[in-house]
Parts: C-alpha cells; structure tokens; sequence
C-alpha cells in the first residue's frame, strides 16, 4: 500500500533481469509472502533513491576522468581553485536530501514491517477477514534441526512446516543452544533464534508452493543441513496434512524430546503428537529436566537467606542446575 | 574559510622555511600515559556495562544484599581513599626536591594500596568459601570480573610503585623520573576514580535491592 | 593417574602428537610448502650473511619508517595465507553441488572461512594500515619519528607475535570454527571445548595490545609534534585521516580487549558472562563486540580516504578542492561510527524504534562520505590529470566504492536488512568496500609512496597487469554474490542442493583466480621494479611534483627524516615551498638527537607469545613462568635510561652532501 506506482518498479526488475541473464530465481526479489514482498519493494524503493546519486557520480567520474586527462590539452586547468561556497552547499546537500527522503522511508518501513507487530492484512488490498485468529507456530532452533510446536493442533514437527494460504501466522522462536536466525526468504525477513530468549515474527503466505527455509546464522558443525521445506497449501491440503501428522506422529514425551535434543545433523522430517505440556514454554525458560529453575525466576535471588546458611544452601543450588550444563569439560 | 598562505604571493624569499636553531618536539609521555588511562577507562566503562546487564541475573543464587559487607568494604574505601593523599604528599615532595620524603610517602601509598588489596582478596575468599564464586550466576561472574579487574590494575600499581621506588633509590629524582612518577600519580588517582564508581554502583546500590 | 602423567600435562597441557594434523593431506602439504620456503629463506638469509644487518638495521630499529617497512610485508606475507582461504572457499562453493560434498569437510571449510575473515582484517589490512600511517605521517608533519620510538618498535612485535600464533593454529591444533567475530554460546566451552577459540582469543588479544599502543602513539605524535606553523587546519589530509583513525583506535580497541577477557574468563574459568545458563547474556558480546567492530571498519577505511585525497590532488596537479568540509567530513564520520553498531544486528529483536533509530544514524554517515566523495571528484575537475597507477587504482576505487556504500545503506534499512542479513548479498557489500576502498587504497598507497621508501618507481608495466586483475576478477568474484544474495543463499555454507546457484559460484571462482593472478603479478612488480631499479631511479626525492613535506626531503629519507626542521605556511607545504623559490640549505647542520635501538620490544613479544601458546594449551607450569617472564623483562627494560644519542653533525652534512639536487 505504501509502495503505489508499479511501472517504475518492473521497469527496475527488467533491468535487474536483463543484467543477469536468465535462470535464476531471485526468491527474495519475488517472494509468496505479503511481508516478503513489502521488503522487496522497499529494497527497490531504496536502491532507486540511492541510484538518483549514485549514477550522476559514476558517470561524472567517468567524465572528469576522461576530460581532464593530462593529454588533452584543451580542458581548462586552474591548479589553485580549490575552493567554492555554492558547489560546497550541493555537496553536501545533494546526499543530505537522499537520505532524508530514505530517512523517512526507513522510519515507516521499519515500524510497519517490524516483525513484533501483528499484521494488519494478509496481502494488498485484502484485510484480515473477520473472526480469523492466527496460527500460532513455536520455533525451536536445535542442534541441528529445527522443531516446530503447533500448539493450536498438539503436535510438533522436526524440519517441515505448514501453513494455509492467506491466514497470518505468528512465530514465536527460540534455541536450545546455538544463536541461529529462523529464515524462509519467500515468507519474511528473518529474525534470531537465541537460547533463553523468545523472539517473534509475524507473517503471511499468499501462494501455494513449497519454500526453502534454513538458518541463516552459523551455528557449528551441522549448520549446513539446517534446512526444511516450507508448504504453503491450501485450507483443504493444510487440514490434510495435519491429520497426517496426527496418524504419522510419535508421542513427543520428555524422553522423546531428551533423545531428539542430542545433537544430530540432517534428519529427516519427523512428526510428533501428545506434546509433553508446556514443552515450548519449558525450553526457552530452560527448565525441561524436572526441577530445574526457569529463566522467568532468574532474577530473583534468595531474599530472606542470611549468609550463614549459605555454605550448604549454594550446594543445594548446584544440584538443581541443569545437568548437561554444569560443566564436565 | 582560507587555508592557504595569508603573506602575499610573490614575495620569494620572505617566507623562512628551515628551522636552523635546535628543534625540540615537546615531550608527550604524559599526554600519551592519559590517553592510555583513557582507554583502560573504555575497559572499565564495558565491564560497567555489563555488571549493569547482568546485575540482577542472580539465577537462583545470593543477592548483592546477601553477601556485601558494607563495613568492611567501607574500610578498604578508605584504605584506598587515603593513598591517594599519600599519594598527593609524595608529589608535594617532589615539587620540593625531596627524594627521601617522596620516598616514604610513596611506600606508604603502596602499603595501603597492599591493605587494600588484601581486604579485597579476603573479600573474594569468604565470597567463594560460601559458594558465591564467579561460576554461581552471571551477576557474580560480572561482580567479580568488575572488581577484580580493578584490583588486578592495584596490584599492577603496586608493582610499579616498588620498581619505581627502586628507580628512584638508584638516579634519584631526574626528569625521567620525576615524568614516571606523574605517570603513576595519574595511573593511582584514577584507579580511586574508577573505585568510587565501584563502590558506588555494585556495593552500595547492590545492598539497597 | 600416575604422577608422571601429571608432569606431562602440566608441561604440555592438552597437546599431544595427536594435535598435529598430519593426516590431513592438505595442511600436511600446505606444511611442506610453507616448511620449505621458510627454510630455503633461512638459508639464503644466512648465505647471504644477511642475519645481523636483518637484526641491527631492522627488528631491533625503532626508526618508524622501517617498522612502517615491516608492517607492510606482514600484511604482504599474511594476505597471501589470506588469499589462500579465499581460493579454498571458493573452490569448496563452486563443486560442492548436489551429492558431492567437495573436497573439503565442514570441519575444516569453517575453520577457513574464520580465519580467512580473522586474517584479512586483523592481519592484513591492519597492519597495511598502521605501516602506511608509521612510514608517511611522521614525514608529512615534518617529525623525526613518533614520539614513542620503542614502543612502536613493541606494537609491531606485538602485531607479529599474534600473527604467529594464528598462523601455528594451521599446524598445531585447530583455529575457531566459529566466524570472525566468534559469537557466544557457539564460542563457549561447552560449544567449542577445543583448542580454535583460544587461538582466536590470545592472538587477537597480543595483537590488540599492539594496535591500542600504537593508537596512543600517534595521536600523541600528531598532536605534538607538527613541525612548527603546521596548525591543525593546515595538516595534510592522510594526517588528519590518521589522527581520528588512531582516536577510534584509542577508543574502540579497548572493548574488544574487555569482551575477549570476558570470553575468555567464561571458558577457562566457567563464568557465565555469555553462556545460556546461570543468567549468561550472549546478545551482550554481540552488542560489545559490534561496538568494536564498527568503528574498527573506519579505523581501516579513513586513512585509506586520506591517501586517496593525497594523489587525486597530486595527480590532478591541483590544491585539493574543500579541504576544511574533508576534515570535517572525517571527524564527523569518526564521531559518528559509534553510535551505529545495532546495525549489524537488526535481526535480533530490537524494537522498530531502536532498528530504525541506527538504521537511520548509519545513513548520516553516507552523507560526510559522499561529501568526500564529491569533493575528490571536484579536484579532478580542471586538472590535468596523469594516469599514473596511483590514479587509475583511485578512479577504480571512486567508482566501486559507491557501488559499495550504496549497497550498504540498503543494509542499514532495518526491513531490508530482514532479507539480506548473513547474505551472500552482505558478503559482496563489504568485501565492495574494504576491496574497492581499503585494498585498492593500498596499493594506490604503495605505488604512490614507493619512490619514497624505496628510491625508486614502480615498474608500470607489470602493475598495470595486476590492477586490472584485481578490478576486473573484484567485479566477477562478488557482482555473483549479490545475485546469490538476492536468491536467498547464506553465507558460510560448505555445500548446496540447488543446481541453478553453481554457476553464479563459477563465476566468482574466476574472479578470484583472476584476484590471485593479480597479487602475483603485483608481488612480481616489486620484483622487476627491484631488478631495474637504477633505470627507475628517482634523484629529487619528488617524483610526482608532490605537495606535501615527505616530498620535500631525499628518497628514501635518511634516518632523521629532516636535517632542519620545516616550517609550515600552507596545507600543501612542499607546494607553497616550491613555489617560493625554497632553496635547501647546504651549511649549519646540527647534531641530530636520536632514539636508540633496542631488542626489548621483540623479546617481550615473543614471551608474550609463549604465555599465549600456553595458555591455548593450558600449559599451565609454562604459562606460570613465561608470564612472570614477561613481568620481569618489562621490569628490567624501564631500567633502562639510556635511549638516545646524537647523529653528530659531521655525518648529518656528510649524509647532506651526498644527497641529489631537488628541483625547486
């Protein structure tokens, strides 16, 4: 909506791709996704504004260069003038203006496409019909695969994700371990998945199709086979896939989840039904092994504790500390 | 705004362009050695930093208010506070040409910053004793790595103040000397600077939560 | 466990034969190699009884023009084990396809690419920088030298000491597996237990030191030791560049020291400053460490703006065109590099309101450097300008330097940002800008400066050659990785399943075997220029009709730079000089105060080294003694009182005398 006339824009990608012969798919350029395409067009948008200067100083590089070569004799040399007031002013003013004019574009862009902020329609011109709520997806970025709760549905997905057309749908990321970034170039942007942290991304898919999704923050040995398939379908497919899901599916008990949370690289699409309850929750507050103290009580100490008693009462703090975690290095 | 020459043009000759007498750069040590301080203030303003992120992660463990010993850390204030006076009267010696006074205000400086670095040290030792060492939570991890970094820099002070002792018993109270003890009055004052902020913000304000 | 194993472990720590890598054929050749250059080099340094003048005249020198020498074969040395990775990468990208996993394993392929990243930043185009400033600033503001002779002498040790350390890493052990800002909890103990991260850490540390004292050192140098009538205003361009590069130095490098210690205290003494648990904060050394990082790519870029404003107004025959907006620009930009360090972390979950508030602070920043920009442009307008290398590498350098800063302000806009973040796309931006800015200016730098240094020019023909690989094989290896950026491929990946992208990989693979066809031919031109050296003699010490005071003395200079002190009316001194019918003087030398040589710098060094190798092996029992070692041979070097003497007079006018007459 912000980004009306098109001409200027498809008059850009023919350039973009009459400069780079044919055959390859620029997904990010022209993505399936509402929120995608926004940040495509304002990357357009952007390169346009910045090209208005940009192109006036190649050339004029090009020029002096050429003109004012030792050799030709007929252009002017004045070897003192160093200095005028009025060229100082555009100088300075010519990029100054740009950026304003960016400046503006970036404010409004980056506050309507923060990835926190809920959406307010799913594709141009189309708002969010009445009575629809969002799905609801939780991210876990693991070593190394990825595991998708739907808690709307009580069950869970190793690297393969879902979603129908047109519905927007809401992310909630974190990690077990590694900092990663949860990315599916033709959905949305990407954002961080950080261990004890919980980031959001908001985002809607407005064609049916089958989408790379992968990290895009390195994160050790198996950060190559960090990739999953992302599925636009339909209502009809997305409810057919999900009973699949549902039949196909193990039980994802704390055991389960103590197995899948080994590290491993490329594994297979793996379904899971019967979530342990709270599992998402529990795993970024970093408290699945029972009796571990979660991130939301961290930054309460022990009011009350006198020092005397602490000797022992640090011991008793030891032992209710994760397990893998208090180091055996 | 004009940057060329303001003498008219054409006047060859006029301008002198050799300094032919003996040219002495002034000396820099002193800018440079504040400078330095400067970037070891950039240190200590990171670990500011983060003790100011990770104040509060006590993940389960003691609190500042649980384990400060305000008194006894008044007391090392003071030790600290105190050798910079001594400090002060070292320097006030030496404007007088003193090298036995300066000495001896000096080795005191170096006994209270010894003091002040043996609370310190059995600070950290009872802090450990009762589990509450650097490993427990990140605000201790961050107590720690703020303080000892400080007392670190003391201790390295106090080295110095002993070669520098040395130094002056063997040349006495030359240039050189006199500019490296500058140096260290500089290096002194401001690990007390860097103290205040310290007793300040992780003591006082760590035993009000 | 026996006693003796215990005695074993305390002396070697966790090495064992085990932790060299023979049974990898490629560091095992790469060995062989770099064990037989070495060696042959030994050789032939002791064949040619070369050993003590190497000792006297150069590692112990603390004259800055010959540390500023070194400097730059450092980074000469280190950037073709830079460009090593590169290829290697390179190679790796382009085959690995579908089901072939390429030749090399993830294992090793992310070793690379860190130290590629670690390399070409810390270790060469570092010490590329701070050589050009040692050699060329003391000059330009008429000093004798800087104004800590040893401890320049001590950072450049410093500077080699962790290149050493990087470079044993190849051979013994591993490097970090983590990228070149080694990013928490994938950096921590538990993540990475070995060996890669220490190494990571202690040769960044040594060589941190170096960098931060010899930031010191020349802001005190520029501050104080201008020749006189030299004010502020009147300093030349590459000076004031390297004044607030050397401020940002002072200010940014002691946060990357901080923030390593911090590391390094989490993984040898299990804080939790970074770690997942306890209340550990990794996004703090992101933000840390990016608070380093930023300012760090302007401690690289804005002396490189310096030299570029030195020859375009050289070779344009012309004054600069708006000196003072240059300066301000400069220092605007300096100030202006801390306050955008978000930037590189937009996708971490800030709000809109602090994403859009650094996108927009890192914007401000393009108008200053556009402003440079025109500004260069405007002094070519009505020159006459000669198309020596210098000049055509700045042309090179205008023109895809823009394509560079543009792409970076697309990066600054915080949604775009979303898309292109750890891109291929952010790939191509910054290797646009430190290639096409930082690399091309040093090679501007150097062929602009080598008659100075050298007494000689540079043989055209074969720099011609390398310039036009390094611009045409810069455009081919990385216009590909915008195009890849843009299909959506991350960086750091060590094989593909999408047959489409591999071409795009191939293309890239023949720009960087043209790159390294350009570095060969560029290292040949040195050596053809050596061979014809007398037929590309230069008397005058002028060559280019220069502007600036470095001009104004012999080529090279001799050891004290300046029989008299110059006084300065203009900010083209040499110029005005010239034009005033300056004529030097022949009688009246006087006896020149000078800084002695020392060992202590290069001793202090090396022990810092040992205490760095033996804390990566937790060789505890070494460790122990060598940093005692270090505190005592620090110790004894400021017992030290006699670090001058007097060039007599008799050698000044004799040395004087032999000079070559300069036009005037």
């Amino acid at each position: 909506m912000m980004f009306r006339p098109k001409t200027l824009k498809s008059l850009f990608l023919l350039v973009l791709a009459a400069a780079m012969l044919s055959g390859c798919d620029m997904v990010v350029m022209s993505p399936s996704g509402d929120i995608a395409s926004q940040q495509a067009d304002l990357i357009v948008w952007s390169t346009i504004l910045m090209l208005l200067i940009v192109v006036p100083v190649i050339a004029l590089t090009l020029w002096f260069a050429w003109r004012y070569r030792a050799s030709n004799k007929e252009a002017t040399y004045s070897p003192d003038w160093d200095h005028s007031t009025r060229l100082e002013l555009v100088i300075w003013a010519a990029p100054l203006a740009i950026i304003i004019a960016l400046g503006a574009l970036t404010w409004v862009s980056t506050h309507q496409l923060d990835p926190y902020r809920p959406l307010s329609r799913v594709d141009e011109g189309k708002p969010i019909p009445e009575g629809v709520e969002p799905l609801v997806v939780e991210v876990v970025a693991m070593d190394w695969k990825w595991l998708f709760f739907y808690p709307e549905y009580d069950m869970a997905v190793v690297n393969e994700l879902a979603a129908p057309l047109d519905r927007p749908i809401t992310f909630k990321i974190t990690s077990t371990t590694m900092m990663n970034a949860f990315y599916i170039p033709a959905l949305a942007g990407q954002i961080y998945a950080m261990g004890g942290m919980e980031t959001k991304l908001h985002a809607v898919i407005n064609e049916v199709g089958v989408y790379d999704g992968f990290s895009s923050n390195y994160s050790g040995h198996g950060f190559n086979g960090m990739r999953f398939k992302f599925h636009g379908m339909t209502e009809a497919d997305f409810d057919q896939w999900r009973a699949k899901v549902k039949a196909e599916g193990e039980s994802l008990s704390y055991g389960v989840y103590k197995e899948l949370e080994k590290p491993s690289e490329y594994n297979p699409v793996h379904y899971y039904n019967n979530v342990m309850p709270g599992l998402y929750e529990k795993i970024f507050n970093r408290c699945v092994d029972p009796g571990q103290l979660c991130m939301k009580d961290m930054m309460k100490g022990h009011k009350g504790h006198q020092m005397m008693g602490h000797g022992e009462h640090a011991g008793h703090e030891q032992a209710a500390m994760p397990a893998g975690d208090h180091h055996g290095h | 705004m004009s940057h060329s020459t303001t003498l008219p043009a054409g006047e060859n000759g006029q301008f002198e362009f050799m300094e032919m007498g003996e040219h002495h750069a002034p000396n820099g040590t002193l800018l440079g050695f504040w400078l330095y301080l400067m970037s070891d203030c950039l240190v200590f303003a990171a670990l500011f930093a983060t003790y100011g992120v990770l104040s509060q992660s006590f993940a389960g463990g003691p609190t500042g208010a649980d384990l400060f010993d305000l008194p006894l850390v008044a007391l090392n204030t003071s030790f600290l506070l105190l050798s910079s006076i001594t400090y002060g009267f070292a320097m006030l010696q030496m404007q007088q040409n003193r090298l036995r006074g300066t000495q001896i205000w000096l080795f005191i400086t170096g006994i209270l910053g010894a003091c002040f670095i043996g609370v310190e040290l059995y600070e950290f030792y009872h802090m450990i004793h009762v589990g509450a060492g650097p490993q427990t939570s990140a605000f201790l991890s961050s107590f720690f790595g703020l303080v000892g970094t400080h007392g670190l820099h003391v201790s390295v002070g106090i080295i110095w103040l002993v070669t520098l002792l040395l130094q002056l018993n063997k040349h006495g109270l030359t240039t050189a000397n006199k500019r490296r003890v500058y140096c260290l009055s500089m290096f002194w004052h401001f690990l007390d600077v860097v103290w205040i902020g310290v007793f300040t913000f992780v003591y006082l304000m760590g035993s009000m939560a | 466990m026996s006693e003796q194993f215990d005695i074993v472990k305390l002396i070697f720590g966790r090495l064992t034969l085990e932790s060299i890598p023979y049974h990898d054929p490629i560091i095992l050749g790469t060995f062989l190699v770099a064990a037989t250059l070495g060696l042959a080099l030994v050789v032939a340094i002791s064949r040619a009884g070369m050993w003590s003048y190497l000792w006297n005249e150069w590692f112990t020198s603390i004259d800055h023009k010959r540390i500023g020498v070194m400097y730059i074969v450092l980074a000469f040395v280190m950037l073709l084990r830079g460009f090593a990775d590169a290829i290697m990468m390179r190679i790796q990208q382009a085959i690995a396809f579908g089901d072939s996993t390429g030749y090399l394993p993830p294992h090793h392929y992310d070793q690379i690419f860190t130290a590629h990243g670690v390399i070409m930043i810390f270790f060469v185009a570092m010490p590329f920088v701070v050589g050009l400033m040692n050699y060329i600033v003391p000059l330009q503001i008429g000093a004798r030298d800087v104004a800590f002779p040893f401890l320049n002498n001590f950072s450049f040790w410093m500077t080699a000491a962790g290149a050493v350390l990087i470079m044993a890493s190849l051979f013994v052990g591993e490097f970090a597996m983590s990228g070149w800002l080694a990013y928490p909890p994938l950096t921590g103990i538990l993540q990475s237990p070995g060996v890669g991260v220490d190494y990571y850490i202690w040769s960044l540390q040594i060589a941190g030191v170096g960098t931060l004292l010899s930031g010191v050192n020349f802001v005190v140098t520029i501050v104080k030791m201008r020749a006189p009538g030299m004010t502020m205003m009147k300093m030349p361009v590459f000076t004031w560049t390297a004044l607030c590069t050397n401020v940002l130095i002072v200010a940014a490098f002691p946060v990357l020291t901080a923030v390593l210690a911090l590391l390094s205290l989490d993984r040898y003494m299990d804080f939790n400053f970074f770690t997942n648990d306890l209340g550990g904060n990794a996004m703090m050394y992101v933000n840390l460490i990016w608070i380093w990082g930023h300012p760090e790519v302007y401690i690289l870029i804005l002396p490189i703006f310096g030299v570029f404003s030195e020859i375009v107004a050289t070779y344009s025959g012309k004054r600069l065109f708006g000196y003072s907006s240059m300066v301000y620009a400069t220092v605007v930009i300096t100030i202006l590099s801390y306050m955008v360090w978000l930037h590189h972390f937009f996708t971490m979950g800030s709000g809109a309101t602090v994403n859009s508030f650094f996108g927009i602070t890192t914007m401000i920043i393009s108008i200053p450097t556009g402003a440079k920009v025109f500004n260069w442009l405007f002094t070519m307008y009505r020159g006459r300008i000669q198309f020596d290398l210098p000049m055509m590498w700045t042309v090179a350098f205008m023109v895809t330097f823009v394509i560079g800063g543009m792409t970076g302000v697309l990066l600054a806009v915080p949604p775009a940002d979303f898309v292109l973040h750890n891109s291929l796309f952010l790939i191509a931006h910054f290797h646009n800008v430190i290639i096409g800015g930082v690399v091309f200016g040093v090679f501007a730098a150097i062929a602009y400066w080598h008659p100075k240094i050298t007494g000689y020019k540079l043989d055209p023909f074969w720099g011609k050659i390398s310039f036009w690989c390094w611009v045409v094989g810069f455009y081919l290896a990385f216009m590909p990785l915008y195009v890849l950026g843009l299909m959506g491929v991350t960086r750091r990946m060590s094989q593909f399943d999408d047959p489409s992208l591999q071409i795009w990989f191939q293309i890239a693979l023949v720009g960087a075997v043209l790159i390294g066809v350009g570095i060969v031919t560029g290292l040949y031109q040195y050596y053809a220029s050596w061979r014809k050296r007398d037929e590309l003699r230069d008397e005058t010490g002028d060559p280019w009709n220069g502007r600036t005071l470095e001009w104004s003395t012999s080529s090279p200079p001799p050891q004290y730079n300046f029989a008299f002190t110059p006084k300065v009316y203009d900010n083209d001194a040499w110029w005005h000089m010239k034009a005033n019918g300056f004529k030097r003087p022949t009688t009246g030398f006087r006896a020149i105060h000078m800084p002695k040589n020392t060992a202590a710098g290069m001793v202090i060094s090396g022990i810092s080294a040992v205490v760095g190798f033996a804390l990566i092996w937790h060789m505890w029992l070494i460790a122990g003694v060598s940093f005692v070692g270090l505190i005592l041979a620090t110790i004894i070097h400021t017992f030290n009182y006699k670090r001058d003497y007097y060039i007599p007079h008799e050698e000044v006018a004799a040395v004087e005398a032999k000079r070559g007459e300069v036009t005037a």
